[in-house]
């Protein structure tokens, strides 16, 4: 550790004010404060303060995207085996993921956090933490096979349009990552959806049948994967959405340290378990008797809420805000899968939607909270007078 | 007299013109005509024709308002305009139904709806109300011409990256789709010609110091 230290005081000079490089603090200070926990102390008043900051918030959620991560690497090789019916041992099954899933993750760090060192160099800010999360968070919700160009573009869109066009982390209105899969999902809809993308070189060889089971149910056809198949996520989608049992690792994770807030997950829970039970009371098709329970395990509901609608920046910030945040997501996830077949995966539009609404539902909950105390004072102050 | 000596094309008559393209642009700083502009800047042709259709109307609603400035009853004014304007556009679109009829038919209800354009009547109000024939018509075409002028560029970008095309003709070469390129299909979505204007005032208040708020 102090050999880091040291090393990083010996180049720290020319950054410093008057150095020759001053310009190019910000993107110096990203990698001290990266490194090290920045060991500012305030100078007036009385304040708390806690050893986790930002960037240590944002490592945990990356340490919480592991598991999925590791596993969607493993699941994108095991895919396109047993489709294509080769003999393959985990080694292989884990290379061949590796070799489509790390160049995707490469692309998006490289070009997402050049855009920020950028800004942040401009601006005379330092960059901003936030991209460590959506860089991870954008390969892992796009298919396997998308051309790193295009992924490329989204990632582009999302930081520029999504994020600084605002001004930067903590101020965007939308979730940059979903901002970027909707932005790829309504630029490039060959390479994002249907039954050609899902499994990695559908496209190139016949017989692969690259179908989510969400599309597959929207085109009418029946389905041959068990709840435990599910659950367990050996299905086809995209990178790192398919296993519901390591996204629920992650959260675990996420709620254990407090970054996440359960409120929403449990909201989305119970929204979407109410509305997927009345589909099936209804059940006028295979989409409306899907079984309410198969539809929190399938698709990238759980993965969703898990990490893209608990985003502390894009959500309601209230606590009862959170409740009607996340049922209305969980929700509204269910109904445009059932109501719109041609977004098969609804969880994406429902989030971007809520996103959108959670200022609104902030202001209503705050200004009842104010009304309600302003009627108990209003008592308080007739009973006295 | 003197007042009548004034040149054609004097300092105060050039700013009528050109102010509209960039200091006081009808979309992006006045936020005037902004639905035909998503609606109609898919591809270039259209929006080309749809420019000068627009200068010609503004254009001679302001002279023909500014000329009946006197005459006109300042109760019933709304509804003068509205008869000035809308006999206009009813020329326009039987001259393009006569002479261009594909585009027109691209068009459709758009050159109907110039009528309702927020920028023409505005202009007449504001400005045609209360000056003289030849400014009246000049302001008229440039605010047309600003106006054009974002529509154009809007739907340069948007038929280049949307179709690979411009004015209807391929301009991306065929070995840059054999490399894997494809057209961006939300480009074609009316949500991106929002996005294209929005990062235009970004463009051009980076540029033009003086069009940003004070808060």
């Amino acid at each position: 550790m102090s050999f880091i230290r040291k090393n990083l005081d010996k180049i720290k000079k020319p950054f410093e004010k008057g150095g020759k490089l001053e310009k190019f603090y910000p993107a110096f200070d990203a990698f001290e404060t990266f490194l090290f926990v920045p060991n500012h102390t305030t100078k007036s008043g009385a304040h708390i303060r806690d050893a986790v900051d930002l960037k240590r918030t944002m490592v945990t959620v990356i340490i919480a995207l592991i598991p999925a991560l590791i596993y969607g690497i493993y699941n994108t090789g095991y895919q396109y085996f047993i489709q294509s019916g080769l003999d393959f041992t985990f080694l292989d099954a884990f290379l061949h993921g590796s070799y489509k899933i790390l160049p995707m993750i490469a692309v998006s760090y490289a070009v997402g956090l050049a855009i920020e060192f950028g800004f942040a160099v401009y601006r005379g800010h330092q960059v901003n933490e936030g991209y460590l999360v959506t860089g991870l968070l954008i390969p892992m919700i796009m298919p396997v096979d998308m051309p790193l160009w295009m992924l490329a573009i989204s990632v582009i869109f999302a930081v520029l349009i999504g994020k600084e066009a605002f001004g930067g982390t903590g101020m965007n209105i939308l979730n940059p990552a979903l901002t970027a899969r909707a932005f790829a999902f309504f630029a490039y809809p060959t390479y994002m959806s249907g039954d050609k993308v899902w499994v990695s070189e559908a496209s190139n060889i016949d017989g692969i049948s690259g179908e989510t089971i969400l599309g597959a149910l929207a085109g009418g056809q029946n389905i041959d994967y068990s709840s435990v198949q599910m659950f367990w996520g050996s299905i086809p989608g995209s990178i790192a959405e398919t296993s519901t049992l390591f996204v629920l690792i992650g959260a675990v994770m996420l709620l254990y340290t407090g970054v996440a807030s359960w409120r929403i997950m449990l909201g989305s829970l119970i929204g979407a378990s109410f509305v997927g039970f009345l589909f099936n009371l209804w059940g006028a098709n295979e989409l409306m008797s899907f079984e309410w329970y198969n539809h929190l395990i399938v698709g990238g509901f759980a993965f969703g809420i898990v990490f893209m609608a608990t985003d502390p920046v894009s959500a309601a910030q209230t606590q009862r805000g959170k409740w009607i945040y996340g049922l209305l997501i969980g929700a509204l996830c269910i109904l445009i899968r059932v109501f719109n077949p041609a977004y098969p995966e609804g969880v994406m539009l429902a989030i971007l939607l809520m996103n959108v609404f959670a200022p609104t539902i902030d202001h209503y909950v705050i200004q009842s909270n104010i009304n309600k105390r302003r009627k108990r004072w209003e008592k308080i102050k007739i009973q006295t007078v | 007299m003197s007042k009548d000596k004034e040149k054609l094309f004097s300092k105060q008559n050039r700013a009528l013109l050109t102010d509209p393209l960039d200091d006081n642009n009808p979309i992006t700083v006045q936020v005037l005509g902004i639905c035909s502009a998503l609606a109609i800047t898919v591809k270039l042709e259209p929006a080309v024709v749809m420019t000068l259709s627009v200068i010609f109307v503004m254009g001679s609603s302001n002279m023909i308002i500014s000329i009946l400035r006197d005459i006109i009853p300042t109760r019933i004014r709304i509804i003068v305009q509205l008869v000035v304007i809308a006999s206009l556009v009813a020329i326009v679109d039987q001259f393009l139904k006569a002479y261009a009829y594909d585009v027109s038919k691209q068009l459709s209800i758009f050159i109907g709806l110039i009528i309702t354009n927020c920028i023409v009547m505005g202009r007449l109000e504001a400005f045609a109300l209360g000056n003289g024939v030849w400014k009246s018509f000049l302001d008229g075409v440039g605010n047309a011409l600003g106006y054009g002028w974002i529509l154009i560029v809007v739907a340069f970008i948007r038929e280049l990256f949307g179709s690979g095309e411009l004015f209807g003709v391929p301009v991306i070469p065929q070995f840059i789709y054999d490399l894997g390129y494809t057209d961006n299909g939300l480009m074609l979505l009316s949500p991106m010609a929002l996005i294209v204007v929005g990062v235009y005032i970004w463009i051009q208040r980076y540029f033009n110091r003086k069009l940003i708020e004070k808060d």
